[in-house]
C-alpha cells in the first residue's frame, strides 16, 4: 500500500477517500467528521476514516429496514449466488485486502494474506448454507392430530453488528456473513481502530449484486454507534462481538427495551470452523399449521 | 310448513336465478363457502362432550322418541312385520303409557297401505306413514318409474316420501338434472311431505353434502336426509351438523324452514342425545320438534326406552324389559 | 306432520334455547383433596418459608379460599437454588435412559391423576373443566412423554455430539395454564439434565405443589425439582440469583423486559414467552362455519387469557356482515358460568386484578368510539366474571387493537386486500400468533410467509402439540418451547 511518504516513487500515488456505505451509496458522515486511522505497527497515517454519528446509524437502520423485504424474500439460491459472488470479487482484490489487513492489524504480509484467504473462504462456506440451513434447523413436526405442521427458520430482521475490534477482515466476515446469508440485513459498526478493510469490503459488496441496504458499514467509535443501535426500536437483534464486557452489558440492557435478540461477545477463534451458532442466533422459527382433510 | 318450491329472493340475492341453467346452478353451488373437514369434525366432537343429565336427559329422551321414523326397510318385510312395528311405534313401552309415540313408521312403498291401516286400527292416526320411493335405495331407475313409485306410495296413504337423489348425476356435475328430478318428485307427492336423501357416504365430501343440501332445498325439499342406511357411512355427527348449518343458512336466505333427518347407525340413547345437542346449539328451539328433526332408526327406540326406565326407576334396565317388534 | 308458521325474520342471532336447557352437570370436587396449607418444595420436602410468611390462594369463580401457601423470599429462593445446585451433579451424570424413565413415570402418573389435577386446576384458575380435562391435562402428559424420549437421544438433537446441560434452571410461569406451562418448562429442562427451581404464579400455585407430590411418587431424586411459591418479588429474586445458569420465563412483555435487563451482562441464558396481539384473518372465501369456530376458540378459549389469542379479528370487508352475524349467533350459545360444570364454555377471570385490567381496556374501547356487544348472559354474583365481548368499528389506532387485553374481548377490524391484511396484522410490536382463513392454498402460503409471527394457524387456531415449537417474534419474546427446538434452550451450544 502506498503511503504519503513514498517519495522514492516516481509518481505520487492517488489516495482513496474512505467513506461509509449506507443504502448502497458511499456517503460521508452526515456529521462531516473524520478520524485518523494509523498503521497498527508503525503508527503511520493511513487515512481519514469517517467518524459516523448516531444520525448515520439511524439512516443506516432505515436503509437496512427498506432492504429487508426484498433480501429476505429473495430465494435462498439467489442469496447463495450473491454471497459466492462476494467471494469472487474479494478474490480479485486479494492483494489489496492483504495489504490493508497487514496495516490495520500490524501483522506480517504472510499472516495478512492467510487472513484474507480465510475471509474469502468464509464467504464461500456461508454461501453454501443459504439453501441448507432451513433443512437442518427446520422440519415437519408429527403432531398428534390431523394437521400438517412445519417449522421453518426465518430471518430476524435488521441486525446491528459490532464487528470484532482486532480481526479487521476475517472477524468481520465471520460475523457479517451468517447474518445476511439467511436474509437478515445488517448495520455494521466496524472495528474502531482498524476500519479500512471493512470500508473497502463495502466496495466489494457494492459490486457483487448485493442489493443496496442489505449491508451498511459505519466506521467510528464503537460505543457511540452501538448505543443508538442497541436502543433503536426498529433493530431486531444485535451482535456484540466487538463490544468489551462493560459496554456489552450496558448494550444488552438497552436492547431489552424492544427485546432484541442479543449475541453476547465470546472468545471466538475466527480461524476455526464457525459452526451454526452465529447463523441460528438471528433466525426465528415459524411454525405453520394446517388441517389435513379432503 | 311451506311447500312453495320457488325460493324467495332474499339474503344471497336472487336465488331463483341460480336454477335457470346448469352453469348457473353449478356456479352457485360451487360458490357456497367451503367446509374444512377437520374443523367441522372437531366442532361435532366438542358438542359430543356435552353432559346431559337428569331433567335435561329426560326431556331429550322423550323428544328423541317422538322424533323417530321407526323404520323397517328389508327385502324380508311382511305385513306382519310392519303391523308389529306399527304397534311398537304406537305404544313403545307397554309398561309405561307415558312414553311418547314415534313420529312416523318408515317402510317400502308396497307396505305403506299396511302401515296406514295398522296405525288407524291402533288409534294412532297421528303417526305418519313415511314411504321410501324413487327406486330406493340406489335410485337407479328411469324417471317415469321413480315418479310412479312415488305416486303409488302416496296413493297407498304415505304422508311422507323419502326419495333418493341420483348420486351418479350429482357426482357427474349434472346438478340441474338432480334439481329437476326433485321438483318432479315433489310435484308427484301432492300433499305428502318430501324428504330428500343424499346418501352422504356416496357423496363422499363435506363440500358435496353442503351443495346437495342447497340443491334439494332450492328444489323444494321439506326435509333433507343423510342416508339410506344401506351403505357403509350413514349419518354421522359432522355430516348432520353440516346439514343443520345448511338449513339454518337457507332459512336466513329465503325465510323457508327445512327439516333434517339423520338416518342409519344411530342406535343408542347417548348417540341420539348428541344429535339433539347439535340441533339445540346450531338451530335452537325452532327445530326442536318432530316437525323439523327426525331420526331414521329402528333399534334406537329400545335403547331410549331402557334409558327412560332407568331414569324413572333408578335401576338399569335390560332387553327383556322392552319389546322386540 | 303439523303445519308451522314460517319464520320471517330469522337472521337475528338466536337466543339461548329455552326448550332444551341443560341441567347442571358439575364435576365432582371429591376427587381432589386440597390441604389447608402448603409449604415450599425444596430439596425433596415441603418446608415452611424461612420468614414464615404465607398467602392465600382463591377460587376465582367463588372467591373461596382454597388453601394457604408459603411465601418464598430471597432466602427461600437461595435455599432452593442450593438444593438444585446440589442435585445437579448426580442428575446430569445420570445416563439419559435413566432420566428418561423418571420422566416417563411422571407422564404416567399425570395421566393416572389427570381427573384430580383437572379439577384442581379448574378450582384454582377458574377455567372450565372441559378445557382442563380435554386440553390442559392431555397436553401436560404428552409433553412429559415427548421430552422423556429425548433424554437419551440428545446427541441427535442438532446441538453437537456431546451436548451438555446448563446447570440450574430458574423458571417462572404464568397463571393462565399453570400446569401446562410447568410441563413446558420442567420436561425439557429435566430431559437435558438440568435441575429446576420453579416459581408458579401467585394466583395459581396449587397444581405446581401437586406436581411436587408427583415427583415424590415418581421417586425423583431430591433437589432436582424445587418449587418456590410467592409473588413477583419471589420471581425477581430467583431470576437475579447469581448461581442460576438459565432463566426461562412465560408472562407479560413488561416483566419479560425487566428480566432481560436483569440478566444483561451475566452468563445466564434466557428464553422468554411473552404477550401477543394475534391477528385472525378471515378472507371472503373462508370456510365460514369453521372460521367462526376458529374465531370463537381463538379469543374465548381460556377466557381469552392466552398469549397467542386471536384478539384482533381482521375480516375482509365483503363478508364482514355475514361473519359478524354468524359470530354473534354463535356467541349467544356460549355457556358462561360454573367452571366445574362440564357444559361450561367460558369460566371465571383468574383474579380481581386481571378483571380490573380487562374492564379498564374495554371501557377505553367504548370511550374511543368502538361499538361494544355481548351476548345476553347472566354472570354469577360472586367471583371474577367478564362476559364475552366483541368490539366492532375498531381501527389500528384504538388501544383495544394495540394492547394485550388478556381477556374475552375481541376487536374486529376490516381489510380489503391480502396486502392490507398483512400490513395490519404485522402492525404491532408483538409477533406470537396469527390465523389465516381461506380456501385458497397459495394465498395461505403467501400470507404464512409474510406474517411476522412464531405460530401461524391456517384454517385452524389455538392448536398445541409437544412436537411443535412455540414462541414469538419481536416483543413476544425469544426462544422456542416444544419440539427439538425446545431442547436448544437447555443445552450448551457446541
Amino acid at each position: 500500500m502506498s503511503t504519503p511518504d513514498a517519495r522514492s516513487s516516481a509518481r505520487l500515488s492517488v489516495l482513496k477517500t474512505y467513506k461509509l456505505y449506507v443504502g448502497g451509496k458511499f456517503p460521508r458522515s452526515e456529521s462531516g467528521r473524520v478520524y485518523e486511522v494509523t498503521d497498527a505497527k508503525s503508527g503511520q497515517w493511513l487515512a481519514n476514516a469517517p467518524l459516523a454519528s448516531r444520525k448515520d446509524a439511524r439512516d443506516a437502520v432505515v436503509a437496512a429496514r427498506k432492504a429487508f423485504g426484498g433480501w429476505s424474500g429473495a430465494t435462498a439460491y439467489n442469496r447463495g449466488q450473491i454471497l459466492y459472488r462476494i467471494a469472487e470479487m474479494l478474490e480479485g482484490r486479494r492483494e489489496q485486502f492483504a495489504a490493508e489487513v497487514a496495516a490495520a492489524e500490524g501483522i506480517s504480509k504472510a499472516k495478512a494474506q492467510a487472513q484474507t484467504d480465510a475471509a474469502i473462504d468464509r464467504w464461500v462456506w456461508y454461501a453454501g448454507w443459504s439453501d441448507k440451513v432451513t433443512q437442518v434447523v427446520g422440519g415437519g413436526n408429527p403432531v398428534a392430530g390431523p394437521f400438517f405442521n412445519l417449522s421453518t427458520p426465518e430471518p430476524t430482521g435488521v441486525v446491528a453488528v459490532l464487528a470484532p475490534q482486532r480481526s479487521s477482515l476475517l472477524g468481520l466476515v465471520s460475523v457479517l456473513a451468517p447474518v445476511i446469508v439467511t436474509g437478515n440485513t445488517a448495520v455494521v459498526a466496524t472495528s474502531r481502530n482498524a476500519p479500512l478493510p471493512a470500508l473497502s469490503l463495502a466496495e466489494v459488496l457494492a459490486t457483487s449484486d448485493l442489493p443496496g441496504g442489505v449491508v451498511n458499514v459505519l466506521s467510528g467509535n464503537t460505543a457511540e454507534l452501538a448505543r443508538p443501535l442497541a436502543a433503536h426500536q426498529d433493530v431486531n437483534a444485535i451482535d456484540l462481538a466487538g463490544a468489551e464486557a462493560e459496554l456489552a452489558a450496558e448494550l444488552e440492557g438497552a436492547a431489552a427495551e424492544n427485546l432484541k435478540r442479543v449475541l453476547r461477545p465470546g472468545d471466538d477463534d475466527w480461524a476455526a470452523e464457525p459452526g451454526l451458532g452465529r447463523l441460528t442466533a438471528f433466525l426465528e422459527t415459524k411454525t405453520v399449521w394446517h388441517p389435513i382433510g379432503a | 310448513m311451506s311447500t312453495d318450491a320457488a325460493p324467495r329472493d332474499a339474503g344471497r340475492g336472487s336465488l331463483s336465478d341460480v336454477v335457470t341453467s346448469d352453469a348457473a346452478l353449478r356456479r352457485f353451488l360451487q360458490g357456497l363457502p367451503g367446509v374444512d373437514a377437520v374443523g367441522l369434525e372437531a366442532r361435532a366432537a366438542a358438542l359430543g362432550t356435552r353432559s346431559i343429565k337428569t331433567t335435561a336427559k329426560a326431556y331429550a329422551i322423550d323428544l328423541a322418541i317422538s322424533m323417530i321414523d321407526l323404520t323397517t326397510l328389508e327385502g324380508a318385510d311382511t305385513p306382519g312385520k310392519v303391523r308389529s312395528l306399527c304397534a311398537k311405534g304406537a305404544n313403545p313401552d307397554p309398561g309405561d303409557r307415558s312414553a311418547p309415540r314415534v313420529a312416523a313408521i318408515c317402510v317400502y312403498p308396497d307396505m305403506a297401505r299396511v302401515a296406514k291401516e295398522a296405525l288407524a286400527e291402533l288409534g294412532a292416526g297421528e303417526i305418519n306413514v313415511a314411504s321410501v320411493a324413487t327406486a330406493f335405495p340406489a335410485g337407479r331407475a328411469a324417471m317415469p318409474v321413480k315418479l310412479a313409485d312415488t305416486r303409488e306410495a302416496v296413493a297407498a296413504g304415505a304422508d311422507e316420501i323419502d326419495m333418493v337423489i341420483d348420486r351418479g348425476a350429482f357426482l357427474a356435475g349434472r346438478y340441474l338434472q338432480v334439481f329437476e328430478e326433485i321438483r318432479e318428485v315433489k310435484a308427484a307427492c301432492g300433499g305428502a311431505h318430501l324428504k330428500v336423501i343424499f346418501e352422504n357416504g356416496e357423496l363422499a365430501t363435506y363440500d358435496n353434502i353442503r351443495r346437495a343440501s342447497w340443491l334439494a332445498m332450492l328444489a323444494g325439499a321439506d326435509f333433507i336426509k343423510t342416508s339410506t342406511g344401506k351403505v357403509g357411512v350413514n349419518a354421522t355427527p359432522p355430516n348432520t351438523l353440516l346439514m343443520l348449518e345448511a338449513v339454518r343458512d337457507f332459512r336466513a336466505a329465503t325465510g323457508r324452514q327445512v327439516g333434517v333427518k339423520p338416518a342409519g347407525g344411530i342406535r343408542t340413547a347417548k348417540d341420539a342425545v348428541k344429535y339433539l345437542v347439535l340441533v339445540n346449539e346450531t338451530l335452537g328451539d325452532d327445530w326442536l320438534s318432530p316437525d323439523w328433526f327426525r331420526f331414521g332408526a329402528s333399534s334406537l327406540l329400545n335403547d331410549l326406552l331402557m334409558q327412560r326406565q332407568k331414569l324413572s326407576t333408578g335401576r338399569y334396565s335390560g332387553p327383556d324389559y322392552v319389546t322386540v317388534d | 306432520m303439523t303445519e308451522r308458521a314460517m319464520t320471517e325474520q330469522p337472521s337475528q342471532p338466536s337466543q339461548p334455547s329455552k326448550l332444551f336447557a341443560y341441567a347442571p352437570a358439575p364435576e365432582s370436587r371429591a376427587v381432589v383433596d386440597i390441604a389447608p396449607s402448603y409449604g415450599l418444595f425444596v430439596d425433596g420436602e415441603f418446608r415452611e418459608a424461612a420468614a414464615g410468611k404465607v398467602f392465600k390462594t382463591l377460587a376465582p369463580a367463588s372467591e373461596e379460599v382454597l388453601s394457604e401457601v408459603a411465601y418464598g423470599d430471597a432466602d427461600d429462593v437461595d435455599a432452593a437454588v442450593r438444593a438444585a445446585r446440589g442435585a445437579f451433579g448426580a442428575w446430569s451424570a445420570l445416563p439419559g435412559a435413566e432420566r428418561a424413565k423418571y420422566l416417563f413415570r411422571i407422564a404416567r402418573i399425570i395421566q393416572e391423576r389427570s381427573r384430580e389435577l383437572a379439577v384442581l386446576e379448574t378450582l384454582d384458575n377458574g377455567k372450565p373443566i372441559r378445557e382442563t380435562r380435554d386440553a390442559d391435562l392431555p397436553l401436560v402428559a404428552a409433553h412429559f412423554f415427548y421430552y422423556a424420549g429425548w433424554a437419551d437421544k440428545l446427541a441427535y438433537a442438532g446441538c453437537g455430539p456431546e451436548p451438555r446441560p446448563l446447570g440450574v434452571a430458574a423458571q417462572v410461569i404464568p397463571w393462565n395454564f399453570p400446569l401446562l406451562m410447568l410441563a413446558w418448562k420442567v420436561a425439557p429442562a429435566l430431559a437435558t439434565g438440568n435441575t429446576v427451581v420453579l416459581k408458579p404464579a401467585e394466583t395459581t400455585p396449587l397444581s405446581a405443589l401437586f406436581f411436587a407430590d408427583i415427583c415424590r411418587q415418581a421417586g425423583l431424586p431430591k433437589g432436582v425439582v424445587n418449587i418456590v411459591t410467592g409473588d413477583g418479588a419471589t420471581g425477581a429474586a430467583l431470576v437475579a440469583h447469581p448461581d442460576v445458569n438459565k432463566v426461562a420465563f412465560t408472562g407479560s412483555t413488561v416483566v419479560g423486559k425487566e428480566i432481560a435487563r436483569t440478566v444483561a451482562g451475566t452468563d445466564k441464558r434466557l428464553t422468554l414467552e411473552l404477550g401477543g396481539k394475534g391477528a385472525n384473518i378471515v378472507f371472503e372465501d373462508a370456510p365460514l362455519d369453521q372460521a367462526v369456530e376458529g374465531i370463537v376458540g381463538g379469543i374465548f378459549f381460556n377466557q381469552g387469557q392466552v398469549c397467542c389469542a386471536g384478539s384482533r379479528l381482521l375480516v375482509q370487508e365483503s363478508v364482514q356482515e355475514e361473519v359478524l352475524d354468524a359470530l354473534k349467533r354463535r356467541l349467544s350459545t356460549l355457556r358462561v358460568g360454573d367452571p366445574l360444570d362440564k357444559n361450561t364454555d367460558v369460566g371465571a377471570i383468574n383474579s380481581a386484578e386481571q378483571l380490573a385490567r380487562i374492564t379498564e381496556l374495554a371501557e377505553a374501547g367504548e370511550a374511543e368510539g368502538a361499538q361494544r356487544w355481548s351476548p345476553p348472559c347472566e354472570l354469577p354474583g360472586e367471583g371474577y366474571w367478564f362476559a364475552p365481548t366483541v368490539f366492532t368499528g375498531v381501527s389500528q389506532a384504538h388501544r383495544i387493537a394495540r394492547e394485550e387485553i388478556f381477556g374475552p374481548v375481541l376487536s374486529v377490524l376490516t381489510f380489503r386486500t391480502p396486502d392490507e391484511a398483512v400490513a395490519k396484522a404485522n402492525n404491532t410490536p408483538y409477533g406470537l400468533s396469527a390465523g389465516i382463513w381461506t380456501e385458497k392454498g397459495s394465498r395461505i402460503l403467501k400470507l404464512a410467509d409474510q406474517l411476522r409471527a412464531g405460530v401461524v394457524w391456517a384454517n385452524t387456531f389455538n392448536k398445541f402439540d409437544p412436537t411443535s415449537p412455540f414462541g414469538g417474534y419481536k416483543e413476544s419474546g425469544y426462544g422456542r418451547e416444544g419440539g427439538r427446538h425446545g431442547l436448544e434452550a437447555y443445552l450448551e451450544h457446541a
